[in-house]
């Protein structure tokens, strides 16, 4: 009988081996896949559970997680919610996540696979892990300044160091109270959200990088004019015929100048001067001249149709070429261009920066709560549209602009300040888009700018180009 | 007879041995002699065990409270103190009437109901339920009753060998139990499965019992029968087949399991007891043909009942392919298993903490998924000790097997372990997807009042058992 019973106990282990076995694939080996599925509430629980990390402007928290009581233990807050909204996004319980709370998620929620080890040590040593701070290159000082100057217009504003890619200022408006959409009560979540949607003002859209596109209206004769002068086939003093109205070939559409009359008297204008004195009928004899393929060539280096992500993703401005007349009017920013004004700042910082764009970034660094650097400022070229003798014929051109052109709402005394203004149109009776695009000191220069206001009634330069000056006035005075 | 020092501890006034003359008498006095000078080692052992359980359990609790209160509440640990008195009673009565009795048994399976009671009032706080709602008040009061009865098997059966008399009488009352709740108005369905007994608010799973009544009959019968039905027989393929007139007992027992599974609809039951009686028949007779026969008959019988029952089928496409959306979102589909699997997942290695998962997601969390729970607040580590406790308490019961004297004892203890073992097997393996998913609940863990009483009192005969090895040696030669 003992041999039966021998058997019997061997059984009795084999089902047990059987048992460990199956419980350590389950909790070992298909715990990340299981985790993973999207019917598994848990996983969704404990993200909104775990302490996420802090978003930081200069060292101060925007948006940190701070303990609460009920079971979800921390409750998203953000600071400052007028100035930064549109940066941090926001961050729901069944919502989804924008801005950079929803493009970097996997680092402020600790489960990035940078943050490995980090998860284990505070494992180890009996801690809660936690996300990692994200800290980013805007500071707060120029946001301020940035965000009162635009005041109750709606647009954005967007200020680059042309030198690194950092972004220093991204104010858009209306803003929004994420603090709404981070309640912990799923039906005042989505009553606050859909009340946002429903806003016709698009509070929700972070309009410098992913609004609606604008028409750059004359900001694109920077990328037109740099493209000429580039190509090899132009200079700033080749001349074009100064008439009083101009027909686009093949129709009977006739344009005029903005502010009326013929460029500057002459019976030729100048390249220099259709710029200084933002003309659109030489500008559009220059674009038929070059010809769309180039300008697009141009456009595309510039960053026109590419993706990019700062990290939110940005949408890709657009520049299309049409027949003889549509590049006519593209030429002076109208027809199909689109922009976003982070594309508008990024092709004056590369004109700032000897030709050179820098990738632009939201990203100053990204810490562990142990304070160990997870990733370190990244400083990436992403591209080079014109050469170094181009940008600096383009500065000079543009700080004509400033000092004695259609651009002198830009004038800061004692200080080079290059620049451009636009005044868009969208169509007849309806208001113009106004722009200003520049970068000072335009010998060393310290900031890019983009600013565009919507439902304008005036000009870019009465407009835009004074609420640009007072941003450079803050990065200068630092 | 050979009368080792350590066996020679039994108490005054029980029979020793069977031999008579001087080799008796010296021994009379020598155990008199040792049981004044080493007075119940083993049942000091226990208590020593005991407070180590008592400290895990209020742990347990204390740590549920701060978990997924925050605070500390008196009530339940006050309650959970009473059942800690109660099992100090328990062991000083062991003390009188089985002072030999295994001094392992009582703290794990202490440890065990405790560590459910505290999971379970953990799925109460998450509920919201209190006082007479809420199971774990319900659990901690059935817990008291099955220890109560508990001491009475303990103090009422003094000799198991009383039981081998009333095997038929086991049998009758084994397959009554196990048949009752198929009876028109007292039978209740719940989930499913017809395996309750309702008479007004009082709800009862007779199976439970029916699974100790016919350990009892298989090991009475067979110690008389197995001489026929293991020597006589045509070989077969270098197996002895029984005689076809020797097979009516186990046509009996596979019709018995076939009714559970036909018109209770619960294949967990049936597994259970057919597996029990296969493995007690094979340890009586050693004859691997039974067990060989056995399973071609439930195989059979489950593929044939399969294709008729629905519920059989879903729950193999369950257990096959949990994670297809279809099977997951049908009614009776996948959706417990997975959503229990998250649970284990959601755990991993160390698991969340006791009351700090949300083990309440996952239905009937409570009972047929208390070790999904557990697995979720106490991580692969947790479930490993749990394991590892069950296979300590099953060691002990088959231990009584290897160790035993009578037929019949070793029989019953290896029985009557080998069917918690099997459950062990049938409920976490199905949970965790080594076999489909049958409802039975996970011995002394999970809620329900019937369980608790049938399982208390399978351990308390296996104390009777051990206790009977070390104070009535050597009885019957065949080891």
């Amino acid at each position: 009988m003992s041999r039966q019973i021998k058997r019997v106990t061997i059984a009795v282990l084999l089902m047990f081996l059987a048992l460990f076995t199956s419980t350590t694939i389950i909790t070992v080996f298909q715990a990340d896949s299981l985790n993973a599925d999207g019917r598994n509430v848990r996983t969704l629980n404990a993200s909104y559970s775990a302490e996420r990390g802090p978003i930081l402007v200069n060292g101060q928290a925007i948006a940190e997680s701070v303990p609460s009581n009920d079971k979800y233990k921390y409750q998203r807050v953000y600071r400052s919610p007028d100035l930064y909204s549109p940066v941090t996004g926001y961050f729901t319980l069944n919502q989804g996540n924008t801005g950079v709370e929803g493009a970097m998620n996997s680092y402020l929620s600790g489960t990035s696979n940078d943050q490995f080890f980090t998860k284990v040590k505070s494992i180890l040593t009996g801690q809660t892990p936690k996300g990692a701070a994200v800290s980013l290159t805007i500071n707060p000082a120029i946001q301020q300044v940035a965000s009162d100057a635009l005041g109750n217009n709606t647009g954005a504003v967007v200020a680059l160091d042309p030198k690194t890619g950092a972004i220093l200022a991204m104010v858009s408006k209306p803003g929004y109270d994420p603090n709404q959409l981070a309640s912990h009560n799923t039906n005042d979540v989505i009553a606050a959200y859909k009340q946002l949607l429903a806003d016709p003002t698009n509070p929700l859209i972070n309009r410098a990088i992913s609004g609606n596109l604008y028409y750059p209206g004359s900001v694109f004769k920077l990328v037109l004019t740099s493209a000429a002068l580039d190509s090899g086939k132009f200079t700033p003093d080749s001349v074009f015929p100064n008439p009083l109205t101009f027909t686009l070939t093949g129709t009977n559409t006739q344009i005029n100048n903005a502010e009326g009359g013929n460029c500057g008297g002459g019976a030729t204008v100048s390249i220099a001067d259709a710029l200084r004195l933002s003309c659109n009928i030489p500008m559009a004899q220059l674009g038929a001249a070059l010809g769309g393929n180039e300008i697009a060539k141009y456009a595309k280096a510039y960053g026109y149709g590419q993706k990019l992500s700062v990290p939110m993703p940005v949408t890709p401005s657009i520049y299309n070429v049409g027949n003889e007349a549509q590049v006519e009017l593209s030429s002076f920013g109208q027809f199909d261009d689109r922009v976003t004004p982070l594309q508008v700042a990024m092709t004056s910082a590369a004109i700032a920066n000897g030709g050179t764009e820098m990738q632009p970034t939201l990203i100053k660094d990204i810490t562990a709560p142990d304070l160990t650097v997870i990733q370190p400022f990244q400083q990436k070229i992403f591209a080079q549209p014109i050469t170094q003798a181009t940008s600096a014929t383009m500065t000079q051109l543009m700080v004509n602009n400033v000092n004695n052109g259609a651009a002198n709402g830009a004038r800061i005394s004692g200080v080079d300040v290059a620049g451009k203004t636009g005044t868009a149109q969208n169509g007849n009776g309806k208001p113009f888009t106004l722009w200003f695009t520049g970068f000072a000191p335009a010998n060393n220069p310290q900031v890019a700018v983009a600013v565009v206001v919507e439902n304008g009634t005036s000009f870019g330069n009465t407009v835009a180009a004074p609420i640009a000056k007072k941003v450079i006035e803050a990065v200068l005075n630092k | 007879m050979q009368v080792s020092s350590s066996d020679a501890t039994a108490p005054i006034g029980r029979p020793t041995s069977t031999a008579t003359g001087e080799a008796a008498r010296s021994t009379f006095t020598e155990t008199i002699r040792l049981r004044l000078r080493v007075p119940a080692k083993r049942r000091n052992l226990e208590l020593l065990l005991l407070i180590v359980a008592f400290g895990i359990v209020g742990a347990a609790i204390t740590l549920v409270e701060l978990g997924a209160l925050g605070h500390i509440e008196g009530t339940v640990l006050l309650l959970g103190t009473s059942l800690g008195v109660l099992a100090l009673a328990m062991h000083v009565a062991m003390r009188f009437v089985a002072p030999e009795a295994d001094p392992l048994i009582l703290p794990v399976i202490l440890v065990l109901n405790g560590l459910g009671i505290a999971e379970i009032y953990r799925l109460d706080i998450a509920n919201h339920t209190t006082g007479w709602g809420a199971s774990g008040v319900r659990q901690i009061a059935w817990t008291a009753m099955a220890m109560i009865i508990a001491v009475a098997v303990l103090v009422l059966l003094r000799n198991h060998r009383v039981l081998q008399r009333y095997r038929y009488i086991a049998m009758f009352v084994g397959i009554v139990l196990l048949l009752l709740p198929m009876l028109p108005g007292i039978g209740a369905t719940v989930n499913g499965a017809r395996l309750w007994i309702s008479i007004g608010s009082f709800n009862f799973q007779p199976g439970e019992l029916a699974k100790i009544a016919l350990a009892v009959f298989f090991a009475g019968y067979l110690v008389t029968a197995r001489e026929s039905l293991s020597m006589v027989g045509k070989k077969f393929l270098g197996m002895r087949f029984p005689r076809v007139r020797d097979l009516g007992p186990i046509l009996v027992i596979w019709l018995a399991a076939m009714a559970v599974l036909v018109f209770q609809h619960d294949l967990g039951t049936a597994l259970l007891f057919f597996g029990l009686f296969l493995v007690m028949i094979y340890v009586a007779t050693g004859r691997l043909s039974w067990v060989i026969l056995g399973l071609l008959l439930f195989v059979g019988g489950a593929l044939v009942a399969g294709r008729a029952l629905s519920y059989v089928q879903g729950r193999f496409a369950s257990w096959l392919d949990p994670f297809n959306p279809k099977v997951y979102d049908a009614i009776g589909g996948s959706y417990q298993l997975v959503q229990g699997l998250f649970g284990f997942a959601h755990g991993g290695l160390i698991g969340t903490g006791l009351g700090q998962g949300s083990p309440s997601i996952v239905p009937l969390a409570e009972s047929d998924y208390i070790i999904a729970s557990l697995g979720e607040e106490l991580g692969l580590a947790g479930l490993f000790a749990i394991l590892a406790l069950y296979m300590l308490f099953i060691s002990r019961g088959l231990r009584i097997g290897f160790a035993g004297q009578d037929d019949f004892g070793r029989l019953l203890g290896v029985g009557l372990s080998f069917a918690i073992a099997l459950q062990v097997f049938i409920v976490i393996g199905g949970v965790t997807r080594v076999i489909p998913l049958t409802g039975l609940t996970t011995p002394f863990l999970a809620a329900g009042g019937s369980s608790l009483v049938a399982n208390w009192i399978i351990a308390a005969l296996l104390l009777r058992l051990s206790d009977s090895v070390r104070t009535q040696p050597g009885l019957i030669a065949d080891r």
